[in-house]
């Protein structure tokens, strides 16, 4: 149901004249623009309340947190509070899932706009009941005052507000909102701050609910694309003949875009199987996969930047007597995500509905428009639940696939990638180096410090899908990415004097046409790569330098937050009393801080690590949940362990060979841990940053120097692989 | 194509399909059932586990003819949220799901692995869903809620 229907099946439309001021204008609907406070607030007939929120929950509970954060400002109860999200026809753009902001950028607005909603509302009541402000109090959506009272929904339910807010300009992520009220004081706080429950758990758990897998629409055909077998190449010729036997198969193809559809699902899938593509063959896009990392270190540096540059590194190492160095590899990393992507697209002549698992549904929207050549504003899009999203994954190309297909057989089509789809051609987290360098004097002091990445550009194609350049179905019919070049530095206060972070791109492997090696953003993009290398060279230091990883960390870190989860994470380990096997690692993301102990166990024999235990100290300031906070974080951990240990992307010289689970291995339940213990600390006068990633760059590090702690033994090369692991013993 | 007599959730149905087709498309397009998922078709991920007379399979590998005259449960038939499995209930409880997709796996797995072994322990729950994949990485939670189940159960 769009804002306009739902509306309209509540009444909204209905003229009241049981009451009339000012503050309230007639029942207009004003435009779906950020500016006006209907965009994010609507209060039913029945006194409910409906936010819009223009980011998405991917599962992690985000959708409670807005709930409670709107319940507390408008003074309504959170089960009042219905969170509409992924709606390009309710929400404005606030950037889809987006760098863990879902909160810090997001939930923001929807505070302001509540507090701004509840002024409002009070004002009208004010004049309604002839009582001063002052003189008025809210509680469960009712105003009253010593002896008179009204509700929200008397004074505007299943109305408009009509009311207007002060919007910065910005879309995505940057797009803020001022308004006259003030949000409450954080120590007002009843609902914010509560262990409250998720909306989704119960359908998920009784099958009753859909996903984007689920939506049908009458008449849609099933299709399946057909991805070139290996990288860049193009098709010479398409075998129409060999799919004649299949009911209603028949084949698209635009260029290299090659399709099958068909009425029922599993004849499509067949039709995929059996049809024949005489391709071109391109060889040797790729380098050979055992030396992707000399690859690296050798590979012309299209930009670099120097983020960090304090005091004279060059001319300490010139003088300095002693050195540590050393290099750490992280590979190619899939999003693998639980399912194949999917959508439904239903293109006419003059618009387009598409439904889609993507994050970002509205850069969906945008990028359909181009695509189809249409105006912006007749492509709706429609997030539904999809199976997992972490990033940049298939779910974009699958939404722009299937309108394009939609468009070119005028029908409704259903498009679902088989595993592959979601293995071998999601994009990339880059494969990258790290080195590092750390000068200490005969105090034991570290006098100059310098980390360098140097990898693929983790956006050779775009976070979103709004430029069809940055999709297969773009890639295929012959437009190239734009691409961005853009790494990252590590995220710490580590007071060295002397100190150099930088990060240098190389040039993709395939400049145009479709690779399955083409790079995006992968949960907390760069953020495991980097810190693998920048947190094992901490420990590295400090064991150079004679001192424990813990202490050597409060020794140098200059945020006091930074050190306070450092201080907490090892108290609640109780560090200094652990065996062998014990690893820390520390960063920040974003303005949240995260550290954890690692603890694990080797068997020399098989190779296996085993994280029995993990602790996190996790600062992201004030809380707004701590049920859904604990539970993102410890996903992390495990999503986080599993990329530590299992996960490699494997190809060959011209196509990628991790094409399902078996060979894109991830981590099993009887490699989970036992036990992660979180410890949440609550900063409520701090405004609340995000939960969604940083845990996740912590766990490589920790887990790598927990292997050091019990074999003395460096790692330096992801995936901690049995092989690797039995190759280090051995050495 | 030919025609198959089967029961799913306790309701008796008549498919017709071609003898190899997966039980997970009968399923999902001839019956419009929306809760066995197509993760991987080749029986890597759990995602489209129902049981075929009590025991679970995948889907998505099973031919639609080896399932005829049988009876079929998904995770809609298990139980539902006025009489949920032991299970369900300990999901909810837990809040064990995220993106959600992987759960016919876990749970019509463990639901079998209970039925046989309601004290299983810690190291023969997993080993018994071993295979089965989630990607949010709600292992931890998955290990609570089984084991919370099992308090009720025993």
């Amino acid at each position: 149901m769009n804002r306009r229907e739902f509306m309209q099946a509540s009444g909204a439309l209905v003229v009241s004249s049981s009451f009339s001021f000012d503050a309230f204008a007639q029942a207009a609907k004003p435009g779906l623009v950020p500016g006006e406070l209907d965009s994010w607030i609507a209060v039913m007939p029945d006194g409910g309340v409906k936010a819009f929120f223009g980011k998405m929950d991917m599962g992690q509970g985000l959708d409670s947190a807005v709930a409670q954060i709107v319940a507390e400002e408008l003074d309504v109860g959170f089960d009042r509070v219905e969170v509409l999200m992924g709606d390009t026809a309710t929400s404005c753009n606030q950037g889809g899932a987006s760098g863990s902001t879902g909160v810090s950028n997001g939930a923001r607005l929807l505070r302001k706009a509540a507090a701004e909603a509840r002024r409002v509302l009070v004002e009208g009541a004010s004049n309604k009941l002839g009582v001063p402000v002052s003189d008025l109090k809210v509680e469960n959506g009712t105003v009253f005052s010593a002896d008179k009272k009204t509700t929200y929904a008397e004074l505007v339910g299943g109305k408009h507000f009509n009311h207007k807010v002060q919007w910065n300009g910005q879309t995505g992520n940057p797009m803020d909102i001022q308004v006259p009220a003030k949000p409450k004081p954080p120590a007002e706080y009843k609902v914010v701050g509560k262990p409250l429950p998720r909306r989704d758990v119960a359908w998920k758990v009784f099958g009753t609910g859909d996903y984007v897998t689920d939506v049908r629409v009458p008449g849609m055909l099933h299709a399946r694309v057909i991805r070139p077998p290996r990288a860049a190449c193009k098709v010479r010729s398409v075998y129409e003949g060999s799919i004649k036997a299949i009911r209603g198969a028949q084949v698209v193809r635009e260029k290299d875009f090659v399709a099958v559809l068909a009425p029922r699902e599993w004849d499509a899938v067949r039709a995929a199987q059996q049809l024949k593509v005489d391709w071109h063959a391109v060889d040797g896009a790729f380098p050979d996969m055992a030396k992707l990392y000399d690859h690296v270190r050798a590979a012309k540096v299209t930009k670099r930047v120097e983020e960090v540059k304090h005091g004279d590194v060059a001319s300490v190492f010139a003088k300095a007597s002693k050195i540590v160095e050393a290099e750490y590899e992280w590979p190619f990393q899939s999003h693998a995500s639980m399912g194949p992507a999917c959508a439904v697209a239903d293109a006419k002549a003059d618009r387009c509905t598409v439904w889609t698992g993507s994050q970002k549904p509205h850069f969906v929207r945008d990028g359909v428009a181009r695509l189809l050549g249409l105006p912006q504003d007749k492509v709706h899009a429609i997030w539904v639940t999809g199976p997992g999203s972490y990033g940049r994954n298939d779910a974009g190309d699958a939404a722009m696939d299937a309108a394009f297909l939609s468009k070119k057989v005028g029908k409704p089509v259903r498009v679902q990638g088989m595993r592959m789809d979601g293995t071998a051609w999601d994009p990339k987290a880059p494969a990258c180096v790290h080195r590092g360098r750390a000068a200490i004097d005969a105090s034991g002091k570290v006098v100059a410090y310098e980390f360098t990445s140097k990898g693929f550009s983790r956006q050779q194609i775009a976070t979103n899908e709004s430029d069809p350049a940055d999709s297969l179905v773009g890639l295929a019919t012959g437009v190239a990415p734009k691409g961005t070049l853009i790494f990252g530095t590590p995220a710490e206060s580590y007071g060295f004097e002397n100190k150099l972070l930088a990060w240098e791109t190389i040039p993709p492997l395939v400049e145009s046409g479709c690779s399955p090696l083409r790079t995006s953003h992968l949960r907390d993009p760069v953020g495991p790569e980097i810190h693998f290398g920048s947190e094992q060279f901490i420990d590295e230091i400090a064991r150079a330098a004679g001192e424990d990883p813990v202490a050597f960390r409060l020794k140098y870190l200059t945020n006091p937050r930074h050190a306070a989860v450092v201080k907490a994470v090892a108290e609640k380990a109780g560090w200094s009393s652990l065996g062998k096997g014990k690893g820390i690692a520390f960063a920040e993301r974003g303005g949240t801080a995260v550290a954890v102990v690692a603890q694990v166990e080797v068997d020399a024999k098989t190779g296996r690590i085993w994280a029995r235990k993990f602790t996190v100290a996790h600062d992201c300031g004030l809380i707004i949940n701590p049920l859904v906070l604990t539970q993102t974080i410890e996903g992390n951990v495990v999503h986080g362990l599993s990329r530590t240990l299992f996960e490699e992307v494997r190809f060959d010289r011209d196509s990628v060979k991790s094409v399902d689970w078996a060979s894109y291995p991830i981590l099993e339940i009887g490699d989970a841990p036992e036990t992660i213990d979180v410890v949440l600390i609550d900063r409520p006068e701090i405004a609340p940053t995000g939960a969604g990633e940083p845990t996740i760059r912590v766990i490589p590090a920790a887990v790598a120097n927990a292997f050091f702690d019990a074999t003395g033994k460096r790692l330096r090369r992801a995936p901690l692989d049995p092989e690797r692991v039995k190759a280090a013993l051995s050495a | 194509m030919a025609r198959y007599r089967l029961t799913v959730d306790g309701k008796p149905v008549t498919l017709t399909a071609e003898p190899e087709m997966p039980l997970l498309y009968a399923l999902r397009d001839d019956l419009g059932m929306n809760n066995p998922h197509f993760g991987c078709g080749v029986a890597q991920c759990g995602a489209c586990t129902v049981h075929l007379d009590g025991e679970p399979v995948r889907a998505c590998v099973m031919p639609v003819s080896a399932a005829a005259g049988k009876t079929v449960t998904t995770i809609k038939g298990l139980g539902t949220p006025a009489k949920p499995h032991p299970l369900q209930a300990a999901y909810v409880a837990e809040q064990v799901p995220q993106c959600g997709y992987c759960i016919n796996g876990w749970v019509m797995t463990a639901a079998a692995i209970l039925e046989k072994n309601p004290k299983a322990s810690d190291a023969e729950l997993r080993e018994g869903l071993a295979g089965l994949k989630c990607r949010c990485g709600t292992h931890v939670s998955i290990l609570r809620a089984i084991k919370r189940a099992q308090g009720v159960l025993t």
